[in-house]
């Protein structure tokens, strides 16, 4: 991989202070009907180096959080009250607090956003190159020879040919190529942070792996900080060093990828992961979810999950719970998290790479 | 037993001069009652197009549909609404399969009255309510008087299926039916497909892109797997995920992201020669996939298009390079 001449910083950066704190972040619609609160709430640091992955059902809040971060959100939104600080090289800004110029910079080279590699995050009209020195000259870079150069390290380093894409129409690439070129186009200011929205959705299987091995080179070798906002649970499987779980604009848990897959101590997780077959796992039974996310407008009182919870007792319709410490870096808001680790110890889940597809072990129930 | 659907050298062409594409070509299967099949692969490999002919949407460019061992190009006015009425599609979207002006009532009860399933708008309330139960849809009075737009993706999907059961259907083409579902919902949309299956006899042609579910829905059925149009592999569908043969199907296994960290540090790593998928206008000679091929032997797979052959541990397999070598997805 030809990395060594993109000027990024090779060395692991995980010593460094969190370039991005997000405290008690708040983001609502305004709607017809009333308030729709998409975030409620959200605390988290994202260590340098690491790469969070943010999972959750479609209205969990995730994608809004990720708009809230680079302040992409619609007009009719609100991000009150919280705090968003940004960390770089000893500087620290409160992104909320931007100006409008000074968010334009720090959107690209600061903090860039991946989003879902449909044709709609190009312009139709313009080729890659034009889209690359458009993004380039509107953050002050005019050396088109400098733009043009970096723009052929990065496609060589998504692996696509820059002879071939350089001078291509969006519409020209299929959606492999697409996603890869958003990535190096997001990667052309040297951005400290990648956000990436949905990134292998709607993609191939085999285009899904080539971007997944693309975004673990980015991590591993690069020491990129990322997240990753996905409603499959594969993709944090594959690439996060920590989850976290969201439902009804909360995160309800966070811990590392072991915890939240093997040892998830909040009843939504342990369902959505009990909901999700895996290929080369053994066969398991699989359980959904009963009822559906709440109304955004109207949620209920207490735990926001408690309407669809088997472990829902009094307090949970009463009183909403904040994460509390179930492990060592692993937190989650459960009232009764324990009784999720005893039913744990009841009906293990049957992961882990030891526990591979076994074709002597068939369950009657779905045949 | 006798196949309830079967399908010889199907064959659908798009487009004509230099514009056509063979969406399906040359495919042929047979399917008992009772089993469940599943047919997967990428886009663009003509399993929906394959879906759409057996259910009678589409008219095939060449080839057979027989259906209880008729040609359904061949069957009289009768038999061929009793083929329509027995062979039913679930489409993909639920927000667009359903008539967004109709209430469920009148989603159900048009067919149930339209082909004498029952007489009287009364009988059809009661069908109808019973049918809502049947696909989980619970207490059916709340629900029967609604839009489709007032129900969840999930509820209007079991809508989409307590129509097609209006008609008794015994042969049910589920295309991507689960696909635009919340992740959480997914699995009792399968448990109540399986029901629907002992239940009511259905057999299931299950089309899907998704490996992981074609494992669980399938698991003591058969997977069939597309590739540009024609079918490279299918088989048991324990035999096919532990020990697949066909070097797309390995590509594909080992490709798929795992929902569990271990496993998905532990996969086999195929590279292919290629990562880009051939157009369909301008097809590889020979095997499809010969260019993409980790085990391409020019002179061979960029010559004769390879046959599908019975392996012995069950299922068909085209590629005799390959066939007879087992490999490891997890290492």
């Amino acid at each position: 991989m030809a990395s060594s001449n993109l000027d990024w910083q090779t060395d692991d950066k995980r010593e460094h202070p969190a370039p991005l704190t997000l405290e008690n972040v708040h983001v609502s619609y305004a709607t017809r009907r009333g308030k729709v609160r998409a975030v409620r709430g959200v605390t988290v640091d994202l260590h340098a180096g690491e790469s969070l992955a943010l999972i959750g059902e479609s209205g969990s809040g995730k994608s809004t959080l990720g708009l809230a971060i680079v302040r992409l959100l619609p007009e009719t939104a609100e991000v009150v009250p919280g705090v968003i600080t940004y960390r770089r090289d000893g500087r620290e800004i409160d992104v909320l607090k931007l100006k409008p110029n000074e968010m334009r910079e720090f959107r690209w080279s600061d903090c860039a956003m991946v989003f879902q590699a449909a044709l709609n995050a190009f312009n139709p009209v313009l080729k890659v190159w034009a889209q690359a020195l458009d993004t380039a000259k509107a953050h002050g870079w005019s050396d088109k020879d400098a733009v043009r150069k970096r723009l052929v390290e990065l496609l060589e380093f998504v692996q696509l040919d820059p002879k071939r894409v350089i001078d291509a129409y969006p519409h020209e690439l299929s959606g492999g190529m697409r996603q890869r070129v958003l990535l190096a186009l997001s990667l052309l200011l040297n951005p400290q942070v990648l956000i990436l929205d949905e990134p292998t959705t709607a993609l191939d299987i085999i285009t899904q792996r080539t971007i997944i091995k693309l975004l673990r080179e980015l991590k591993e070798d690069q020491h990129f900080t990322m997240i990753f906002i996905s409603h499959d649970l594969a993709i944090a499987a594959e690439l996060a060093d920590r989850v976290a779980t969201m439902y009804a604009g909360r995160i309800v848990e966070l811990g590392t990828s072991e915890d939240i897959f093997y040892r998830p101590r909040h009843p939504y997780t342990l369902g959505l992961i009990r909901a999700v077959p895996t290929v080369s796992g053994g066969f398991e039974q699989l359980f959904s979810i009963p009822g559906s996310p709440p109304d955004l407008v109207e949620l209920p009182p207490g735990c926001k999950f408690h309407p669809r919870c088997a472990f829902a007792s009094e307090r949970c319709k009463q009183e909403e719970p904040e994460l509390v410490e179930v492990g060592p870096n692993h937190t989650a808001a459960c009232w009764n998290w324990i009784q999720v680790e005893d039913e744990l110890k009841r009906n293990p889940l049957h992961r882990g790479a030891l526990n591979v597809l076994d074709t002597a072990v068939v369950s009657e129930e779905i045949a | 037993m006798a196949p309830i659907i079967e399908v010889r050298n199907l064959t659908k062409q798009f487009g004509k001069g230099a514009e056509m594409v063979t969406a399906v070509d040359s495919v042929s299967f047979a399917i008992e009652p009772g089993e469940t099949v599943c047919l997967v692969g990428e886009s663009g490999c003509g399993k929906s197009t394959t879906g759409r002919m057996v259910a009678g949407l589409l008219e095939a460019t060449s080839g057979e549909v027989i259906f209880e061992g008729k040609n359904i190009k061949q069957l009289d006015s009768a038999a061929f609404r009793r083929y329509r009425q027995t062979v039913q599609i679930i489409h993909q979207d639920p927000y667009s399969s359903l008539n967004p002006t109709q209430t469920i009532r009148q989603i159900i009860t048009a067919p149930l009255l339209r082909h004498n399933k029952v007489k009287g708008k009364s009988a059809a309330e009661a069908r109808a309510l019973e049918l809502l139960e049947v696909v989980d849809l619970t207490p059916a009075r709340d629900v029967i008087d609604k839009y489709p737009h007032q129900l969840s993706g999930g509820q209007r999907q079991r809508v989409a299926v307590a129509r097609a059961l209006t008609v008794d259907p015994k042969f049910i083409v589920a295309d991507e039916a689960v696909s635009m579902v919340d992740v959480s919902i997914r699995v009792s949309i399968l448990t109540m497909l399986a029901r629907l299956k002992k239940e009511f006899d259905v057999t299931f042609l299950f089309i899907t892109h998704d490996l992981a579910l074609a494992k669980y829905f399938a698991w003591q059925g058969r997977i069939t797997v597309m590739y540009l149009g024609r079918i490279v592999e299918d088989g048991p569908t324990q035999r096919l995920i532990t020990d697949p043969r066909h070097p797309y199907t390995q590509a594909l296994l080992s490709a798929v992201p795992e929902a569990d960290p271990e496993l998905a540090h532990h996969k086999r790593e195929i590279e292919l020669r290629d990562a880009e998928i051939p157009s369909l206008l301008a097809l590889p000679r020979g095997c499809t996939f010969h260019p993409r091929c980790p085990y391409f032997v020019a002179g061979q797979c960029d010559v004769a298009v390879p046959p599908l052959e019975a392996l012995p541990e069950g299922g068909r397999v085209a590629c005799p390079v390959r066939m007879g070598e087992r490999i490891s997805l997890l290492v």
